[in-house]
């Protein structure tokens, strides 16, 4: 859980600093896009670097579900009878990351089949323009509330998730308790208003 | 006081229970829990019913013995253990619900009894050392750094009442687990046994049925001894370690 985790971070973090590039208009964002299928090169071949960047996450996701599904299994047959007393345990985050997790994976099957493939985009996709895709997603008001609820559930995911990963490879302790805290904290608010901030341009209309 | 009882009763180990309601009145602000568990069952051997079962000891809050989940929460409102917990935690006329620990590790015995041998069979797998017998050593043989004796008493706190497993909602044993691991493990008396105490302790508790670790730090917080979650992170370290060392990953 914790290195597949830690993995997708990464790239969340990459691809919030990618995102933010539409504020300096449409050449310069689809520029950033031609460079990521020629990274690497010329040593590498045409795309051959994101299609590396996409098999590692692909196998970073699988690896998570699995893990969490092994996980989930673990502890329920480990409390057969529930409480008959319940009441409302453990911060928000830690509570949806099981079902954040799904909602997560349904986001980003919608995602790339929005955005990458262009399979379910409305507006006339166009590959090698990501700028106007961006712009004819985020013109729909789905489009919007999609993205939306997804953005807050990565940032409920990556509070509890980063710090936890944290504990489970042995990094946390007591003196270290309030800077992991933190930085799990100040990457969930970052990713999170990083992300959110490209649609509510576009509604805005500072990115059009 | 007057009060209204909820406990959970259950004749023996593969019987259902249920939920039985009780009344119980005349109950002081000073009694403890356990007292006033007492009182109930004082009245309930008066009208040839049978009393309540609970487990309790040394009611000092030293032993571990006593357990019970009240009101969802494991050993009651107040941070500490049932028998210390007084009835001035409380309202007169309360609804108040008793039930006990719930692990598959943890099968009920009996009403609020549950077996907790899987403790013991978790410290058996390493929580010991390995010394010559003998006159005690001298006590300056083996210096121990001040902040390192200091973690090791921290964690020998621990009662091993299994509040930490009752108050997780994976039922995972991991705070018991890392506190007796992390007790002898940061002593240079417990180094010999460094990474098989740890590997072995690990392999049985998953061995005993108890869920794995989300980190929703229920466990510390319900530990009446302040067990502190981040124990969690030093077995964790202990375990990759001992994994290394190994060779095995």
């Amino acid at each position: 859980m914790a290195v597949s985790g830690l993995i997708m971070l990464g790239y969340l973090v990459a691809h919030v600093a990618g995102n933010l590039k539409v504020f300096f208009g449409p050449e310069e964002f689809n520029e950033y896009a031609h460079w990521l299928r020629v990274m690497g090169a010329p040593l590498l071949h045409h795309e051959w670097a994101l299609w590396l960047v996409r098999i590692v996450l692909l196998a970073a996701v699988g690896a998570h579900a699995v893990s969490a599904y092994q996980l989930s299994r673990r502890d329920i047959k480990a409390r057969p009878t529930a409480y008959v007393h319940r009441r409302r345990r453990a911060s928000y985050a830690t509570r949806t990351m099981r079902w954040g997790g799904i909602i997560l994976a349904l986001f980003i099957v919608w995602h790339v089949l929005d955005l990458t493939t262009g399979t379910v985009h409305t507006g006339g996709f166009e590959e090698g323009r990501p700028y106007q895709n961006v712009v004819d997603t985020f013109s729909t008001w789905y489009g919007n509330v999609i993205y939306l609820v997804a953005m807050l559930a990565v940032g409920l995911h990556v509070r509890h998730g980063f710090w936890s990963a944290a504990q489970t490879l042995g990094v946390g302790n007591a003196r270290r308790e309030r800077l992991l805290r933190g930085l799990a904290n100040g990457l969930a608010l970052a990713l999170t208003a990083g992300f959110v901030s490209v649609p509510v341009a576009v509604m805005t209309g500072v990115v059009s | 006081m007057k009060l209204n009882l909820r406990v959970w009763r259950q004749r023996n180990a593969d019987a259902d229970g249920a939920m039985a309601t009780y009344e119980v009145d005349g109950i002081s602000p000073d009694m403890s829990f356990l007292e006033m568990l007492d009182t109930l069952n004082e009245e309930l051997i008066l009208r040839g019913e049978d009393p309540v079962a609970f487990d309790h000891d040394c009611r000092e809050g030293i032993c571990g013995a006593c357990s019970l989940v009240i009101n969802g929460d494991a050993h009651g409102p107040e941070r500490t253990t049932t028998c210390q917990l007084h009835m001035r935690s409380f309202r007169d006329g309360d609804t108040i619900d008793v039930e006990p620990w719930r692990a598959s590790a943890f099968p009920v015995v009996k009403d609020l009894v549950v077996d907790r041998s899987a403790f013991d069979r978790v410290i058996q797998a390493g929580g010991y050392i390995s010394v010559p017998t003998g006159a005690a050593p001298e006590a300056h043989a083996t210096p121990v750094p001040k902040a390192d004796a200091d973690s090791a008493f921290e964690h020998a706190e621990c009662i091993g009442c299994g509040a930490c497993v009752a108050a997780c909602p994976n039922g995972s044993a991991m705070l018991f687990t890392s506190a007796k691991v992390n007790h002898l493990n940061v002593l240079p008396q417990g180094s010999p046994e460094r990474e098989t105490r740890v590997l072995d302790m690990v392999a049985q508790m998953d061995a005993e049925g108890f869920g794995g670790c989300t980190l929703t730090g229920e466990c510390a917080t319900a530990c009446p001894k302040g067990i502190p979650l981040p124990s969690i992170s030093a077995m964790n370290r202990e375990w990759l370690r001992a994994r290394r060392k190994a060779g095995r990953g």
